[in-house]
């Protein structure tokens, strides 16, 4: 078994060990992190392994939301169906978009996704009468289950958010050192080269954002799910910056990058509610310091400096 | 006489109302090593990026083994077996030499054997693991000549491939592209020592339109082609 | 009220939305066009605009007139110099790269947004206008009498709100003439050609660049001040003018200063006319969609020539 493979393991085994040795409230937190590095990770995908540079993943996150808990609210769906709806309205959303999209670059690239991510929050809005809207709704307790185990519980929520989580660093870490990932990490290098090595580019960019939008929505209806409540802030601008952030920090393009990130800054914001509401002036800060000073996020730096075999 | 494995009729190129390239009607025989030689701004790069897909034409028509590929997109004639290589150095910086060398042999569907071979055969072998940014300026072009070897096409396009090699370097590429069998070779090129020695057929190109076209010896004879050189070059 | 006159009013305050707007989307114009940088944080310096204008009036406490011309002077330059400084300390120091002038800028966007929630509160707060006399519009109608003017109730519009009118419009001219007839202007449009070319030919391009961004800013910040007195600062009022400024910029297209003026006005007056008649969410809907779609399909604006 190499040296990556083992690693992931790893972390997924400490994670597990780490609900039983930290006090209620970190393990509570824990769980919140690992379906936020859930998301993270599928835009990482995009953004750190692809170049794909997207300001409008909370659209893919709140279709997956919005697919699971508008069908278990409004239509009685089981879990598992419910979240098999999700997924798909996560990949049906982020197909079109990236159909639309993937025909611009860079800086228009950014500024599309950003608005068809806009247009999504204002569809929720919109249609408030099942969305709620901002103020969102709460998932009956009685129907978050999945095959008799109990989300609500602490327990179940934790280990749900592990199992989910599990599964999308290994498929994530399998898919990054295999041929595609390879690929895709060729047409961030430089496109033009990997289009000129016979590669589809386009194809394989939309390929990309499709599975990246997917883990997206599954991050986003696991988050409805363990936490009982969907609301339009989720599908919201800031939603979309989050992750960009969390990848960021932990290092664009690394697997673990995302739990780093996302552990890091939600201890920061949950240190500052302390002191302030205003808890996206540090996410503002952290975003300027990280652009001038850290471009390649902590594990980035680390892969760079002193271990080069980071996945 | 062998096969054509390339013609162009009637290829064309505007930008915005200027000419780049005007009516080329081109044919490459299967096998042959050909120069694309002719002042700078004579339009080289466009017609070479005509024929692989990189930019598209204004009008005319590119035939590869004598099928229209003309609305084919990039990748797509690349897999029909037509490499190139770009004028400016175009590697995957971030990543290993060997994986540089991989990615071009996978879509060729070699495998890792084949990844050592072209290693081997462009002496990179002992720099495999290392990363392609921080490979010399001379090595960067090598690994790109690799690249395209590893994609074992019938058609190797490769835009000024020697420019900014040292003597040494320039020397070794000499024989690794006479060394090549069953590949047909269009090599833009300014270093004449190159032309003369490598190519058994040359095209001159001026004002985006040829000029002329014979074996070195008819080219180096060329009244015309003097002229062309000596009135722009220099200027 | 009838169809008429509904739709003249609408086309009026359309027109007031067109006169900000222009003043806001030309400051991310000029930005984009000198420096081909996207700055998300324009809202914000619109939003501090109007922030400022609440404070120096409060704080004069006189009459409002002198709250609001002291307004009008102070508050582009301090936004004007706070976004020259953020160019000189963030901007500079990454080189302008498009794409991470983008994240820097949001990350800006966040700490003027929730600083400002910090020290100035989640509360709008008024700006009385300067004078503000209700006009009554009159209409016509084709009665048995023939031809005839009256005055149907509730159509009406303020002194102040024609005001903001003419004076975005003379502070364009001004800029217009700033850019075509001064030296400075010429600077800022040789470094828009070729910022290595300027260089090359000691123009000092680091300083220009601050000084546009500053302007761009300070151009933002006087459509707050104008608007502010219409409508109240808070903390959040940024974001519309933003996207709006977006999709004036991207369908006049980019850096094309004649085309973000007409965008202006096409956007600003079809906003007014159609958030009278329709939702204004599903208005915004089809707005952000509307510039997705433009950027997609014809990158180069609506008005902007193709590059080939």
């Amino acid at each position: 078994m190499d040296r990556a493979l083992t690693l992931h393991l790893a972390i997924i085994a400490a994670l597990a060990l780490a609900f039983f040795i930290l006090p209620a409230y970190h393990a509570g937190n824990l769980a919140r992190i690992m379906v936020l590095a859930i998301y993270a990770m599928g835009y990482n995908l995009a953004f750190g392994y692809t170049g794909l540079l997207s300001l409008g993943h909370a659209l893919f996150f709140g279709a997956g939301m919005y697919g699971l808990s508008l069908s278990m609210q409004h239509l009685g769906t089981p879990t598992l169906p419910a979240l098999a709806i999700a997924l798909a309205c996560a990949a049906v959303v982020a197909g079109v978009v990236g159909a639309l999209a993937l025909r611009t670059k860079g800086v228009a690239f950014m500024i599309v996704t950003l608005m068809f991510a806009q247009a999504g929050y204002l569809v929720a809005l919109y249609f408030s009468e099942w969305t709620r809207g901002e103020e969102g709704f709460v998932l009956p307790q009685t129907m978050r289950q999945i095959a008799g185990i109990d989300l609500t519980t602490a327990m179940g929520r934790y280990f749900a958010a592990l199992v989910l989580f599990a599964i999308t660093l290994l498929i994530i870490g399998h898919i990054v050192r295999a041929p595609f990932g390879r690929t895709l990490i060729a047409i961030r290098e430089n496109e033009a080269r990997a289009t000129m090595l016979g590669y589809d580019v386009q194809r394989l960019k939309w390929i990309a954002l499709v599975i990246s939008g997917t883990i997206s929505g599954l991050a986003g209806a696991t988050y409805a799910l363990l936490f009982g409540y969907a609301g339009a802030s989720f599908a919201a601008v800031p939603y979309s910056i989050l992750p960009l952030l969390y990848v960021l920090l932990g290092g664009a393009g690394t697997t673990l990058g995302p739990l780093i990130g996302a552990a890091f800054m939600i201890y920061l914001f949950d240190l500052s509610a302390d002191i302030t509401d205003a808890y996206m002036l540090i996410a503002g800060v952290v975003l300027v310091l990280l652009t001038m000073f850290l471009p390649q996020g902590i594990l980035g730096t680390l892969r760079a400096r002193r271990f080069k075999w980071l996945p | 006489m062998a096969a054509l494995i390339l013609e162009t009729r009637g290829l064309t190129k505007t930008y915005a109302g200027v000419t780049a390239n005007q009516d080329v009607d081109f044919a490459l025989p299967q096998g042959q090593i050909r120069a694309l030689i002719g002042p700078n701004g004579a339009g080289k790069s466009t017609f070479v990026g005509m024929l692989c897909g990189r930019i598209p034409a204004t009008r005319g028509t590119v035939l590869f083994d004598g099928k229209d590929i003309s609305h084919l997109p990039a990748h797509k004639r690349i897999a029909l077996g037509i490499a190139y290589t770009f004028q400016i150095t175009s590697v995957f910086a971030g990543l290993s030499v060997r994986e540089n060398i991989a990615l071009a042999a996978r879509r060729a569907g070699g495998d890792d054997a084949r990844v050592d071979e072209v290693l081997a055969r462009v002496a990179l072998s002992d720099r495999a693991e290392q990363t392609a940014g921080d490979l010399s300026y001379g090595h960067q072009r090598i690994l790109e000549i690799g690249m395209g070897l590893a994609q074992t096409p019938r058609l190797f396009i490769l835009d000024e491939p020697t420019q900014g090699l040292a003597e040494s370097e320039v020397a070794e590429f000499k024989a690794l592209i006479t060394g090549l069998r069953d590949t047909t070779i269009l090599l833009i090129e300014h270093n004449m020592s190159v032309v003369m020695e490598t190519a058994q057929f040359i095209t001159v190109l001026n004002h985006g339109e040829i000029l002329a076209e014979g074996t070195p010896d008819d080219i180096r004879a060329n009244s015309h082609v003097q002229a062309a050189y000596l009135g722009t070059e220099d200027a | 009220m009838d169809f008429g006159p509904h739709l003249m009013l609408a086309m009026l305050e359309g027109a007031v939305t067109a006169a900000i707007l222009a003043l806001t989307a030309m400051g991310l114009s000029v930005v984009f066009g000198v420096m081909r940088v996207v700055n998300v944080a324009h809202g914000e310096f619109y939003m501090l605009g109007a922030v400022i204008a609440w404070f120096v009036a409060t704080t004069l406490g006189t009459h409002p007139a002198v709250g609001f011309v002291a307004a009008l002077v102070i508050a582009p330059l301090v936004v004007g110099a706070l976004a020259a400084a953020a160019d000189k300390l963030i901007l500079q120091h990454i080189d302008y790269d498009p794409e991470r002038t983008i994240v820097a800028t949001i990350g800006l966007l966040y700490i003027i947004q929730q600083g400002t929630l910090m020290t100035f509160g989640p509360d709008a707060s008024p700006v009385e206008p300067p004078f503000n006399h209700r006009i009554a519009l009159p209409w016509f109608e084709w009665g048995e009498d023939g031809f005839a003017f009256y005055y149907p109730w509730g159509l009406s519009i303020t002194s102040y709100k024609l005001f903001v009118i003419v004076a975005a419009a003379l502070i364009l001219v001004a800029l217009y003439l700033f850019m075509t007839r001064t030296k400075a202007g010429l600077i800022m449009r040789a470094t828009q050609q070729d910022s290595q070319m300027a260089q090359a030919f000691g123009i000092p391009v680091s300083k220009v660049y601050a000084l546009v961004f500053g302007l761009g800013a300070a151009l933002a910040a006087i459509g707050a001040v104008l608007v502010v007195p219409i409508q109240q600062a808070h903390y959040l009022m940024g974001h519309d003018p933003l996207l709006l400024s977006f999709i004036v910029v991207i369908i006049g297209g980019l850096g094309s200063l004649p085309g973000t003026v007409i965008a202006a006005l096409l956007i600003g007056m079809s906003d007014g006319v159609i958030s009278v008649f329709f939702s204004p969410t599903l208005a915004k809907i089809m707005a952000t969609l509307a510039v997705a779609m433009v950027l997609v399909f014809r990158p180069q604006g609506l008005l902007g020539k193709k590059a080939h």
